[in-house]
C-alpha cells in the first residue's frame, strides 16, 4: 500500500503500513563497511568520490562493521582472507546484506586456474546481489546499491521481525514508481 | 623489559593485531604490534592475504595473453607493469619498438603516474586524518580517469600496451583533451600545496618520523621516491634508460627537499609532490614531439620466445618495477617473476618500527606507499 | 664492467669454476651458475670486493625445473656505485633443497628467501625467521612447483567453482 499523503492547513500527514515507511528510512540510509581488497576498492572510493557520489543515496562508510548494513566484497577473495571475511560478516548486526561487487568476488574472475583464490565469495557468505565487471563502472556499483533498495523495500520487515518467514524475494520485480 | 610505574604496577609487553581489514592499512595488510602502551617494541608486517597467484598463471596463458593479468599486479599504475612484461619479452625477441609507440607508451606511463599519486597522497592525508585533501584528489583523478578511457576503453586495468608496441592509436582530438588537462592541472599542484603541503599539523606529524637513512635504504632494497627521499639519487628513467626517456628532459627529485632531514615521512610526501611536476612536464614535451607512424612492430601471431631469460625494468611510480621471463621456447612463459617496490617497503617495516609510536606506524606504511596486491601478486 | 668480465673476475677470485651461459639466440640476459657450497662466499665477493661492490640486491627468486631434477635459486645483483649489473644463480637438489641464507649480506634477502620458502620448498640456513609467507601456515604443498596439485577443499571452503567451464564447445547451433 502506497502511502497517502494529505496536507492540512496545519501541516499534513502521511498514512502507510509500517513496514513502507520503516523500509524507506532503512533503504536510504544504507552504511557499507569500508573494505576492500583489490581494483574493485578503487572504483568503490571513486563511486564515494565526488562525481558518482554515494553520500546523496545516504550511504557512507563505517570501518566497524558494527555499524554496517551492507559488506560490499569488492576485490579477490583469497583463501588467507576468507576466514577474516567471515569474521566481519559475523560481526554485522542484522539486517545486513552482502553483495559481490565485481567479477573475482562472483565467481572468481580471471583468477579461475589459479590455487589460492576463491572462485566467489557466495562459497561460504550468502551473497544477495551480483554485479558483474572487472572492474565495475562506478555507474553499475550504483546500479547494484539500488537493487539492494529495491530488495530492502519489498521486504515484509514486521512479519520477519515477528517470527514469519517471509517467501523469497526478487529483486527483479516490477519496480513500484 | 617492565618498569615500574608510578602506580607501582609492573608493565609488560602487549601484543596488539592491526588488520587485515583497517581502516589506515592499504589494501589487506596485517602487523602484529608489539607494544609497551603507545610506544612500539617491533611491529611485523604479516603479508599474503591478496596472493593470487599471478606468477604461477603465466606458466598456463600465452605470451599475449598474460597482459590482461600484468594489470592487475598494481592496479593503480597498470602501464608500469604492463611495461615491464612487454620489455622484457621483446628483448627476448629482440624486437625493435616504432618510435610512436614508444611515445605513446611513455604518455600512458606518466599519467598513470600522476594519477597514482593522486592516491597515495591522498591516503597519507587521509590517514593522518585529513579528510578533503583525498576527496579534491579523487575529484583530479576522475580527469585523468576520462582521458585514459577515451584512450583504451577502461579506467583501471588497461590492457593498452601489447607485445611490440600499444592497441590503440590517438588523435588530435585527444591530444587537444590532454593539452587542456595540463593546462587545467599544473596551477591545481600549486593550490595543493597552499592546502596542505605547509600545514603545521601535517609536519609535526611526518617530520623527522620514521627516519631511513641512505645505507638502510640500498641494503633493504628501497627503490623509487622511497629511496630518492633517503637521498640516494636513482631514477631508473635517467640512469638505464629505456623506450623514449632519453629524449626528454626532466629533473628527478631527491630528498631533502624543504623542511626535514633526508629519509623522514615528510620528505617522502614531498618527493611525490615534485614529481608529479616532473610528469607534467615530460607530458608536455611528449605533445611537442610525437612522431608519426605505426603504433606496433610485426610480431608473429602466436609468440614463441627463444630459450633464455631477461629482466626489465621499469622506473614505476612506487619503485621499481621488475619482470624477470624465463622462456623454454614454448607458447608459453616458463617463469615469471615480479619484482615491486612494495615487497621491499614491507620488509624494511620491522626494521624501522622500534622506538616510534603507533600513530607514527601509520604515517610510516602510508608514506611507504605499500599496496597490497603490489607486495603479494 | 661487462657481464663476461665480472664472471671471469669472479671466476679467478674464488678459484674455481663458474658455467657460464646465454640465451638462444643471444637474447636477453646471460647468468652464471656457482656450485650451492660456494653460494655464499660468491655473493659475499660480489657484496664487498671494491671492483664489483654489487650493493643492491635486485631481485632473489627460484624456478623449479623437474626435468632436471633441480630447483634454480637467481639473484639479480645491480651495483649503484660501479653502474654494472649481473646475474647468479646456483641449483639445488629438488628432493630435499637446502642452501644457506644470504640474510647477513643483504637484509632485502630476508623476505626474498621467505618467499622461497614458502612457495618452492627451499629451505634456508641460518635466516631469521623461515615460515610461509603468501599462503596461510596450514597450507599444505609448495604451488610455485610445476607438479602442484590443489587440494579439494579449504577448510571447509571448496576449491572449484560447479559449471565451470573447461573448454570452448567446437560448434555452436544456430
Amino acid at each position: 500500500m502506497t502511502p497517502i499523503i494529505e496536507k492540512s492547513p496545519d501541516g499534513g500527514y502521511a498514512i502507510g503500513s509500517v513496514d513502507k515507511l520503516l523500509n524507506l528510512a532503512r533503504k536510504h540510509s544504507l552504511w557499507y563497511l569500508l573494505f576492500g581488497t583489490a581494483c574493485c576498492a578503487i572504483e568503490l572510493m571513486q563511486t564515494g568520490g565526488p562525481r558518482t557520489d554515494a553520500d546523496r543515496f545516504g550511504m557512507m562508510f563505517r570501518s566497524t562493521p558494527r555499524q554496517a548494513d551492507v559488506l560490499l566484497l569488492a576485490g579477490t577473495i583469497t583463501y588467507k582472507m576468507a576466514s577474516r571475511i567471515r569474521l566481519l560478516y559475523d560481526q554485522m548486526p542484522e539486517p545486513k546484506y552482502v553483495i559481490a561487487m565485481g567479477s573475482c568476488a562472483s565467481t572468481g574472475g580471471l583468477f579461475q586456474k589459479s590455487y589460492s583464490v576463491v572462485k566467489g565469495g557466495d562459497l561460504f557468505l550468502p551473497v544477495d546481489v551480483y554485479i558483474p565487471g572487472c572492474p565495475p563502472r562506478p555507474e553499475s556499483l550504483v546500479e547494484g546499491l539500488m537493487l539492494i533498495q529495491h530488495k530492502i523495500e519489498k521486504e515484509p520487515w514486521l512479519k520477519k521481525a515477528w517470527g514469519k518467514l517471509p517467501e523469497k524475494i526478487d529483486p527483479r520485480l516490477p519496480r513500484e514508481s | 623489559m617492565s618498569e615500574p610505574t608510578q602506580t607501582g604496577a609492573q608493565r609488560e609487553e602487549l601484543v596488539l593485531n592491526m588488520g587485515p581489514h583497517h581502516p589506515s592499512t592499504h589494501g589487506v595488510l596485517r602487523f602484529v604490534v608489539h607494544t609497551d602502551g603507545e610506544i612500539m617494541r617491533k611491529a611485523v608486517p604479516e603479508v599474503g592475504y591478496l596472493h593470487r597467484g599471478l606468477e604461477k598463471l603465466a606458466e598456463s596463458q600465452t605470451y599475449a595473453g598474460y597482459m590482461p593479468f600484468t594489470d592487475r599486479i598494481n592496479y593503480l599504475e597498470a602501464m608500469f607493469t604492463e611495461q615491464a612484461y612487454a620489455m622484457a619479452v621483446e628483448a627476448l625477441l629482440a624486437t625493435e619498438i616504432p618510435p610512436r609507440a614508444e611515445f605513446l607508451r611513455v604518455i600512458a606511463c606518466e599519467l598513470n603516474r600522476i594519477a597514482n599519486h593522486h592516491i597515495t597522497l591522498g591516503c597519507i592525508t587521509m590517514d593522518l586524518g585529513a579528510y578533503t585533501p583525498f576527496v579534491y584528489l579523487l575529484r583530479e583523478r576522475e580527469s585523468i580517469n576520462d582521458l585514459i578511457e577515451a584512450l583504451c576503453g577502461n579506467r583501471i586495468t588497461h590492457n593498452y600496451l601489447r607485445i611490440g608496441g600499444v592497441a590503440y592509436d590517438v588523435d588530435n582530438i585527444w591530444l587537444g583533451q590532454l593539452e587542456s588537462y595540463l593546462d587545467h592541472f599544473e596551477p591545481i599542484i600549486n593550490e595543493f600545496e597552499a592546502l596542505i603541503v605547509g600545514n603545521e599539523i601535517l609536519i609535526k606529524r611526518m617530520q623527522d618520523i620514521a627516519v631511513i637513512s641512505r645505507r638502510d635504504a640500498v641494503a633493504w632494497g628501497l627503490t623509487g621516491p622511497n629511496l630518492r627521499a633517503s637521498g640516494q639519487d636513482w631514477d631508473v628513467r635517467r640512469d638505464i634508460p629505456y623506450g623514449a626517456y632519453p629524449q626528454f628532459e626532466f629533473d628527478v627529485p631527491v630528498g631533502p627537499l624543504g623542511r626535514g632531514q633526508a629519509g623522514d615521512c615528510y620528505q617522502r610526501f614531498l618527493v611525490r609532490v615534485e614529481e608529479m611536476r616532473q610528469s607534467c612536464r615530460i607530458l608536455r614535451q611528449c605533445l611537442a614531439k610525437l612522431p608519426e607512424g605505426d603504433i606496433k612492430a610485426k610480431v608473429p601471431k602466436m609468440i614463441k620466445a627463444p630459450k633464455g631469460e631477461s629482466y626489465a625494468s621499469v622506473e614505476g611510480a612506487r619503485g621499481e618495477m621488475g619482470c624477470y621471463l624465463v622462456s623454454d621456447g614454448g607458447k608459453n612463459p616458463y617463469r615469471v617473476k615480479w619484482r615491486t617496490g612494495s615487497f621491499s617497503a614491507m620488509s624494511i617495516i620491522e626494521h624501522t618500527s622500534p622506538g616510534l609510536m603507533i600513530a607514527d606506524l601509520v604515517a610510516l606504511v602510508a608514506t611507504l606507499d605499500v599496496i597490497a596486491p603490489e607486495c603479494d601478486r | 664492467m661487462k657481464p663476461a668480465e665480472i664472471q671471469a673476475y669472479l671466476q679467478q677470485k674464488l678459484d674455481k669454476q663458474i658455467e657460464w651461459h646465454e640465451g638462444e639466440k643471444n637474447t636477453g640476459d646471460p647468468w652464471a651458475i656457482v656450485e650451492p657450497d660456494l653460494w655464499v662466499d660468491a655473493c659475499q665477493l660480489a657484496r664487498h670486493d671494491t671492483e664489483l661492490a654489487f650493493d643492491f640486491l635486485r631481485n632473489l627468486t627460484g624456478t623449479d625445473r623437474p626435468d632436471d631434477g633441480k630447483i634454480e635459486v637467481v639473484a639479480h645483483l645491480w651495483s649503484y656505485v660501479r653502474r654494472h649489473a649481473f646475474v647468479l644463480k646456483t641449483t639445488v637438489e629438488r628432493e630435499a633443497p637446502k642452501l644457506s641464507s644470504l640474510a647477513t649480506i643483504w637484509p632485502a634477502a630476508v623476505w626474498y628467501e621467505r618467499e622461497i620458502f614458502d612457495l618452492l620448498g627451499v629451505e634456508f640456513s641460518g635466516h631469521p625467521d623461515l615460515r610461509r609467507i603468501m599462503m596461510p601456515d596450514d597450507w599444505v604443498g609448495h604451488p610455485l612447483r610445476k607438479d602442484y596439485t590443489e587440494q579439494a577443499d579449504y577448510r571447509g571452503i571448496p576449491t572449484s567453482r560447479p559449471g565451470y567451464v573447461t573448454a570452448m564447445p567446437e560448434k555452436v547451433d544456430e
